[in-house]
């Protein structure tokens, strides 16, 4: 009863502005404008401006200069005003495409990805069972040790690592000198040159720092999914008598699913983007053998001399792969509800 | 929270009781030794995580002589300040004190995360309070944008801030980092946003309070954990970018950041690692005691953007 008296002025109150209300009679300029706005609907759109510029001022109109440029001839220059801009069809195409630079960075980029995307994955899942696992502090504690790996910035990670692989010093030349021959081999491991032998020890060392920062993040995901699987079906499993493996493979694994599915997909564009590590531990510009897809675009755009249209192909073609990696990883966030 | 421990005592008290005394005692003991196992492997993961952080400082702390020892040790035998004092002093690197490259980087960093934050709030409730046309093409724009990599843009941002004028200037890696944060700033935001009672906000308008009024007093306090979140990841990014710094600030020195310092200083050769490091150090530690004690906004904030989207 209390409620419909209550109610009722508030009804009325909103019914009045029929005609040019008594209180509004003077609609200042901002009340004018705000019954435009609410008029056309234009609020969310107005809300949007500041970001949307933003995004398009340096996300989206680069994109698209990227694609004017790979059709161009576009370098020192053209960037000086010293010559006019040429349009020149596909060359920037042909001349990317027939490169065996090209193709070897390709092949270092997927391999990389290949070997540190289950690698990450592995090794911060089984973390994250294990911290499920653990005591409150101990939980904590190892949670923590890998929160400041993660938090580590990439270029002092990489810096890290290229001293711990250092020839002249390095922690880790010492340690395996002084391992016995049959277990690391008869490699004269004391001044062992990781950096710049070749792709495959360089590759080595940034797989390494790579698990070391991306496997906090995968541990906490899964920790975070754990504690959302009904604690029940854990129960039921041990009163039938299941072992862990099964647990594993018949609850938890497919309740994470999505999850483990979202972090596959990052993983794989996180490892296949990587730029500032391998930069690092390359010493780039050095031995261009030892170039990834990134690397390998960066020295053709800004190396000598700088071709922004090289670059401008190469940056198209990169990013074509990558949306396709993507699609697949809005599609799965669209599965998983994220629109709503 | 100790989730796992009831949840898992619970059964086996009652499969204790069920089995008797002998069976119950043993599997208490294997629990144990389960336990114990666990804490095991627990200490050495963190141990190994932990190690390399802890030879960063450890050699920042080393005279030259032990950095370059036969035998290193853990700990430095003869700790000195010397690598810092030419860190700050600027002799180590040949390019300016470090306080500078901090500063530069502060500076830089909380203009991106002050930005990021306003545009990414007003983007998000938009999103999150109204339907309107073009709503799931702006979100799925926002997922597929936050994908295209720096270094696929970097040609193109590189003309165009050359022409602006913008190249050797903190202001320029400002409005490339504010806008690379905004994807996922907004794609988080607007959860938060989304929990917000809308009920609160029709009492307050039919109180006559007015937009700027129930976004300043209502919307935006409510909406404070989320903006933590997000002004955490903003600030990674900008702390942490390479990419355009390197490319935007060339030979500008005084305008370093400090990842681009640290790698500057690091491409100089003569081996030098007592100052990298305890440069390295200087950049790394703020950071890692900034997160421990944002650590419980983190986790949460963090998983709730990546796994969401």
């Amino acid at each position: 009863m209390a409620d419909t008296v209550q109610r009722r002025p508030a009804v009325r109150r909103s019914r009045p502005p029929a005609g040019p209300g008594p209180a509004r009679a003077p609609a200042p300029a901002r009340v004018r404008a705000g019954a435009f706005i609410r008029r056309h609907k234009l609020a969310p759109y107005l809300l949007l401006i500041p970001a949307l510029g933003g995004i398009a001022l340096v996300l989206l109109w680069p994109l698209l200069q990227v694609v004017l440029f790979s059709f161009q001839n576009y370098g020192l220059p053209q960037l000086t005003g010293a010559l006019p801009t040429q349009w020149v069809g596909l060359a920037n195409f042909t001349h990317t495409l027939t490169d065996t630079e090209f193709w070897l960075s390709l092949r270092t980029t997927v391999l990389f990805a290949a070997v540190v995307v289950p690698l990450t994955l592995i090794t911060g899942t089984a973390v994250g069972l294990l911290l499920n696992r653990l005591g409150r502090k101990m939980s904590a504690f190892v949670a923590g040790a890998a929160l400041l790996a993660w938090a580590t910035p990439p270029t002092a990670g990489a810096v890290l690592f290229y001293w711990l692989f250092n020839p002249d010093g390095g922690l880790v030349d010492w340690a395996l000198s002084r391992m016995p021959a049959w277990l690391v081999g008869s490699t004269n491991w004391a001044q062992y040159n990781w950096t710049t032998t070749g792709a495959l020890q360089a590759y080595t060392v940034a797989t390494l720092l790579v698990v070391w920062t991306s496997f906090p993040f995968i541990a906490v995901s899964v920790l975070a999914g754990l504690k959302t699987v009904p604690a029940e079906l854990y129960e039921a499993a041990r009163v039938d008598g299941a072992t862990r493996s099964r647990v594993f493979r018949q609850i938890t694994y497919p309740l994470l699913k999505p999850i483990f599915l979202v972090l596959l997909l990052l993983s794989v564009i996180w490892d296949f983007n990587i730029f500032t590590q391998t930069y690092i531990l390359t010493g780039f510009p050095g031995n261009q053998n030892e170039y990834n897809l990134s690397l390998y675009i960066y020295d053709k755009a800004f190396g000598f001399p700088p071709s922004y249209g090289l670059g401008g192909a190469l940056a198209l073609i990169f990013t074509i792969i990558v949306l396709v990696i993507t699609v697949s990883y809005v599609r799965a966030s669209v599965r998983q509800g994220a629109l709503t | 929270m100790t989730t796992a421990q009831p949840q898992i005592g619970a059964p086996q008290l009652w499969a204790g009781a069920e089995g008797g005394g002998a069976s119950g005692s043993r599997a208490r003991t294997a629990r144990r030794a389960r336990a114990v196992t666990a804490n095991a492997f627990g200490l050495i993961i963190a141990l190994v995580t932990l190690f390399p952080i802890f030879w960063m400082v450890s050699t920042a702390f080393k005279p030259s002589a032990e950095i370059f020892s036969l035998t290193p040790s853990l700990l430095p035998t003869h700790p000195t300040l010397g690598n810092f004092s030419k860190v700050i002093s600027g002799q180590a690197s040949g390019i300016g004190s470090v306080w500078l490259f901090f500063r530069n980087s502060l500076a830089v960093t909380l203009a991106t995360v002050v930005i990021a934050s306003l545009f990414s709030l007003l983007a998000s409730v938009a999103v999150a309070r109204f339907r309107f046309r073009f709503r799931s093409s702006f979100l799925i724009m926002l997922l597929i944008v936050q994908m295209i990599p720096a270094q696929a843009l970097i040609v193109a941002l590189f003309v165009d801030f050359n022409r602006l004028g913008l190249l050797a200037n903190l202001g320029g890696l400002v409005i490339v980092y504010s806008a690379q944060a905004l994807p996922v700033s907004i794609w988080m935001l607007r959860n938060f946003v989304a929990t917000v009672p809308r009920d609160l906000e029709e009492a307050a308008a039919i109180d006559g309070a007015s937009a700027a009024t129930i976004f300043r007093k209502i919307l935006f306090p409510l909406v404070m954990p989320g903006l933590v979140a997000t002004s955490i990841f903003s600030f990674i990014t900008a702390y942490n970018e390479f990419i355009v710094a390197l490319t935007f600030l060339g030979q500008a020195h005084s305008s370093f950041t400090l990842p681009i310092y640290v790698t500057y200083f690091f491409g100089r050769g003569g081996a030098q690692w007592g100052p990298i490091m305890a440069a390295s150090t200087l950049y790394t530690v703020p950071v890692l005691i900034f997160f421990m004690l944002v650590r419980r906004r983190l986790v949460g904030g963090l998983v709730a953007g990546a796994v969401k989207g």
